[in-house]
């Protein structure tokens, strides 16, 4: 569903450029609202979110699938933690579907999906193990790595069952917008993937905007 | 029936054991050996989550599965990835065709908000178990927490989803569908046998499922799941250089 905001830029207390292939990681206050702008177009912004107050409370993409009864996340979508609350609600949206099935590219990965000498290439999974070892305040391990977002990207599934990966939802300049509904801390790859078009194949900067 | 102890890895020998719904169950299975699960009743479901257990961080992937397989079902030919790149488990027969792992686990709050709230004291173990609090208590027992759950897989249950997304609990298994896995590599098995999140059964489902094990037979060049793509192709290799590595550890030990 498509919902733009009534935020304007000017009003943001913090605006951050999270560079191509680079991780983001911040403490959103309860109350405060995020919006991730997808500044090229094609960029998949991998996120993960985790209550401040308890990291062993995190995002979970099936907890949210199956509560919303529906795959895709839009505006109106709450995302729900392995605990089965509330964590966050997408209250804008101007690109209209984003994935959450999908997970993130990974070194590993890597290596299945394309060809064994591609463990090399840097994958969104490596961005995250970088960004829990830089910040080890957070108290994020290995374990919490899990099923994530992928902003901006869009997976179709067929009723036949098929998964496949397609371009061309997302433009220059669309946002999404999340309210948070307790202390979370965001964890973002702004994806580095040069394999698929899920970024076109060429990985470019998101800007993270917030207000109280 | 109960295994031969006095020879418990002869080829011929098998153990099996009936789990009755609203169970839960564990055990580190060794690469090369099988697991057939039988749905004796109709309408169960199996949840299930995969660890390595020498590295417990090691663990099943849905998305890695799903995506390198470009499947949203899950069926005969497909393999069961960690997110490592390797293969915890191929999926060699299924008379079913497709399974869930999308959906995750049912949390008390639904089992009482559908069935009502039921008690130890007075219904014993027939009181309404739910599928997280059973894989909390499993992953105990190898000093695994809520942190080191995944998407699980939930086996006998067809979940649907339409060309916007509406997700349907489509299907059960009937009684007599059945699914084998064969392990690729050493696997820390952990399973429930509560209801799918999204059942709308009348009743709590009273179901049982089979449980077998068996040693499996080595795979073959024209085997189904190693030739259903590419993919699968290269996840044997990183299981093969997995192996390598140990095998090469092992002999170094003292």
């Amino acid at each position: 569903m498509i919902k733009e905001s009534p935020r304007a830029c000017s009003t943001a207390i913090q605006r951050d450029i999270v560079p191509a292939g680079d991780y983001y990681i911040q403490i959103i206050k309860q109350g405060q609202t995020v919006r991730l702008v997808d500044l090229e177009g094609n960029q998949a912004a991998d996120t993960l979110f985790y209550s401040a107050n308890d990291p062993g409370e995190r995002y979970s993409a099936t907890d949210t699938i199956r509560e919303q009864g529906n795959l895709y996340l839009t505006a109106g979508s709450i995302l729900k933690t392995n605990e089965n609350n509330d964590l966050l609600e997408i209250v804008a949206d101007t690109c209209g579907r984003h994935d959450t099935v999908g997970g993130a590219c990974a070194s590993e990965s890597n290596t299945v999906r394309y060809d064994l000498e591609k463990r090399g290439m840097h994958a969104c999974r490596d961005s995250w193990m970088l960004a829990i070892q830089e910040h080890e305040e957070f108290g994020l391990g290995k374990a919490d790595i899990t099923h994530n977002i992928n902003f901006f990207m869009n997976v179709p599934v067929t009723p036949e069952g098929k998964l496949t990966f397609e371009d061309g939802i997302s433009a220059p300049g669309k946002y999404v917008e999340l309210k948070a509904l307790m202390d979370t801390i965001m964890l973002i790859s702004n994806c580095p993937q040069l394999n698929n078009p899920c970024n076109g194949y060429n990985p470019t900067p998101i800007e993270v905007l917030i207000w109280d | 029936m109960t295994l031969d102890v006095i020879n418990p890895n002869a080829a011929e020998c098998r153990y099996q054991t009936t789990l009755n719904s609203g169970q839960h169950w564990s055990l580190l299975v060794r690469r090369d050996i099988q697991m057939t699960l039988t749905d004796l009743s109709g309408g169960s479901n199996v949840g299930m989550l995969l660890y390595n257990p020498t590295q417990l961080s090691e663990k099943y992937n849905a998305p890695d599965t799903l995506k390198c397989q470009h499947t949203f079902k899950l069926t005969r030919g497909h393999c069961l990835y960690s997110d490592m790149g390797r293969i915890f488990c191929s999926i060699i027969e299924d008379t079913f065709g497709w399974h869930d792992t999308v959906c995750g686990n049912s949390h008390s709050s639904h089992i009482q908000a559908r069935w009502g709230a039921r008690n130890y004291q007075q219904d014993r173990n027939d009181w309404h178990q739910n599928g997280y609090d059973s894989f909390l208590v499993e992953l105990a027992k190898y000093n695994l927490t809520r942190r080191d759950m995944a998407a699980n897989l939930n086996w006998f249950s067809e979940v649907g989803a339409s060309d916007d997304g509406q997700l349907a609990l489509k299907r059960h298994s009937k009684k007599d569908d059945r699914v084998t896995l064969r392990f690729e590599m050493d696997t820390l098995v952990v399973l429930h046998t509560c209801p799918h999140p999204l059942s709308e059964a009348g009743h709590y489902p009273r179901t049982s499922v089979q449980l077998e094990l068996m040693q499996s037979q080595p795979m073959a060049a024209d085997d189904p799941c190693l030739n259903y793509c590419q993919e699968n192709q290269r996840g044997f290799e990183n299981n093969s250089l997995y192996h390598f590595g140990l095998q090469t550890l092992y002999r170094s030990m003292p």
